[in-house]
């Protein structure tokens, strides 16, 4: 696909439309996804009981709930076109680098409106939760949710195909991920602590270097994945 | 075939007799001593089989990931039972790899598993072997099954340079070549090993090496086998 191309771009526009109308007709992942934070953040909630635990532990659970929350919410993208047969169609009027582009646009942003709502109720919930660094927290957000989403979106793809897609899907993404959650936990380790933005630059570093490469990569299998 | 089978097993066998039975002296006379390395001592055998073992999983993961990329290009199915087999190969080198690199780090960090950086790596690496086989099961039909375990195997490879080369830097590690060596595990990995000590540790590297390639050929025939078996009845 050529990037300047005005008609790639609108397909893809159109395919991001196309998906936010049909979620907001049934609020499936919205649903599903907020259900599955509050959950997760009281369980929680009643393992620490009163404790309070330190910003590195913060940073770790942060992402925890955040990961189980991608895994369980982000492989619809591409499971719910297979489950309502309009895999085909998709395939018919749109190209398959148009398809992954509109579905990690979607992705993207159910990554970045859940990671700012987990943050929220993180902040509400934790006393000891508190930015400190907001420039090194909000950048991790935006290049870690990019991050999720890119790696999520090519193995959505993949799971789609396959027979167990909910238990397939986090034990896939788990070690392909492991590189983005160990930097975004010590990233975000360091905004809760207040350290200056310059400390936190490798991480950052290897979070871009990471989307290129996810993202690169999946760009360029992602006509054999789709395909039949 | 012969040949190689033949020198797969002499070679291991003489690394796995010499790196267990030659003595360590502190000034060695013969080919038959090795010199004590500072910090290891007798801990230093382990690199006749941890590294070579080590060695020959990433050799199987590139070749499992090479013939996927073949696969997804050619579509010739042959190349998916190679892919597959070198994959199934370099899962039990890695796990070798796992139980060495663990019974060193008992005896020489005090614990068999410290999240190292490297430990991390390989057990990243055993999950991404761990989830290749687990998706293969959940795919019904042989082409679907071999693009889109192809197409994992490239996407988990992709992120494996970011366990060699850029997570080693970023946390300090204890494994030597890591960013805090203790000086007396270093001269190991920059290859300043005494001569007869490069010696066994290159056979050990091509035994090893060899050992694979052998498994790997036998692994690829039957397979084929059973693949045209499994077409002739359908």
């Amino acid at each position: 696909m050529d990037l300047c191309d005005v008609s790639a771009l609108t397909s893809t526009y159109a395919l991001l439309s196309k998906d936010f109308r049909s979620e907001l007709r049934t609020r499936y992942a919205v649903n599903a996804l907020i259900m599955f934070v509050v959950t997760a953040v009281s369980v929680i909630v009643f393992a620490l009981r009163s404790e309070q635990p330190d910003s590195g532990v913060l940073a770790g659970m942060f992402w925890v709930v955040v990961f189980f929350t991608a895994m369980s919410g982000l492989s619809r993208a591409f499971v719910s076109e297979e489950e309502r047969g309009t895999v085909l169609t998709l395939q018919l009027v749109a190209t398959p680098s148009v398809v992954y582009f509109g579905k990690l646009l979607f992705n993207t942003v159910l990554t970045v409106s859940m990671v700012l709502a987990v943050t929220a109720l993180y902040m509400v919930v934790f006393s000891g939760f508190v930015i400190r660094s907001p420039d090194i927290f909000f950048l991790t957000v935006l290049l870690g949710s990019l991050g999720l989403a890119s790696a999520s979106t090519i193995i959505a793809a993949i799971i789609a195909k396959a027979n167990t897609r909910g238990t397939l899907y986090p034990v896939l993404s788990f070690p392909v991920l492991i590189v983005l959650l160990m930097t975004v936990m010590s990233a975000t380790g360091k905004a809760l602590d207040g350290e200056p933005f310059a400390s936190a630059g490798a991480d950052f570093m290897v979070l871009l270097s990471y989307i290129m490469v996810m993202t690169g990569g999946s760009y360029l299998l992602f006509d054999f994945i789709w395909k039949d | 075939m012969a040949v190689l089978k033949v020198a797969a097993v002499v070679l291991v066998t003489i690394v796995l007799l010499g790196g267990i039975a030659i003595p360590l002296a502190a000034s060695p006379q013969s080919f038959f001593e090795f010199p004590v390395i500072p910090g290891l001592e007798e801990k230093a055998r382990n690199i006749f089989f941890h590294v070579p073992v080590a060695w020959t999983t990433v050799v199987a993961f590139l070749v499992s990931m090479v013939y996927g990329i073949l696969y997804l290009r050619t579509k010739k199915i042959d190349y998916d039972i190679i892919s597959v087999s070198s994959a199934g190969l370099g899962f039990i080198f890695c796990f070798l790899a796992t139980i060495t690199g663990a019974l060193w780090a008992k005896f020489n960090w005090g614990s068999f598993w410290n999240w190292d950086p490297r430990e991390t790596s390989i057990f990243v690496l055993l999950l991404i072997y761990g989830a290749y086989f687990a998706l293969r099961s959940a795919l019904d039909t042989e082409e679907k099954r071999a693009t889109l375990s192809a197409a994992y195997s490239i996407v988990a490879g992709l992120t494996v340079p970011f366990f060699i080369f850029v997570l080693p830097r970023l946390v300090s590690g204890l494994h030597p070549g890591s960013g805090g060596d203790i000086d007396g595990s270093g001269p190991v990995v920059e290859f300043k090993m005494s001569a007869n000590m490069l010696v066994f540790f290159f056979m050990g590297l091509a035994g090893f090496n060899l050992l694979y390639v052998w498994i790997l050929n036998l692994r690829v025939r039957t397979m084929r086998l059973e693949y045209a078996q499994s077409h002739e009845q359908s």
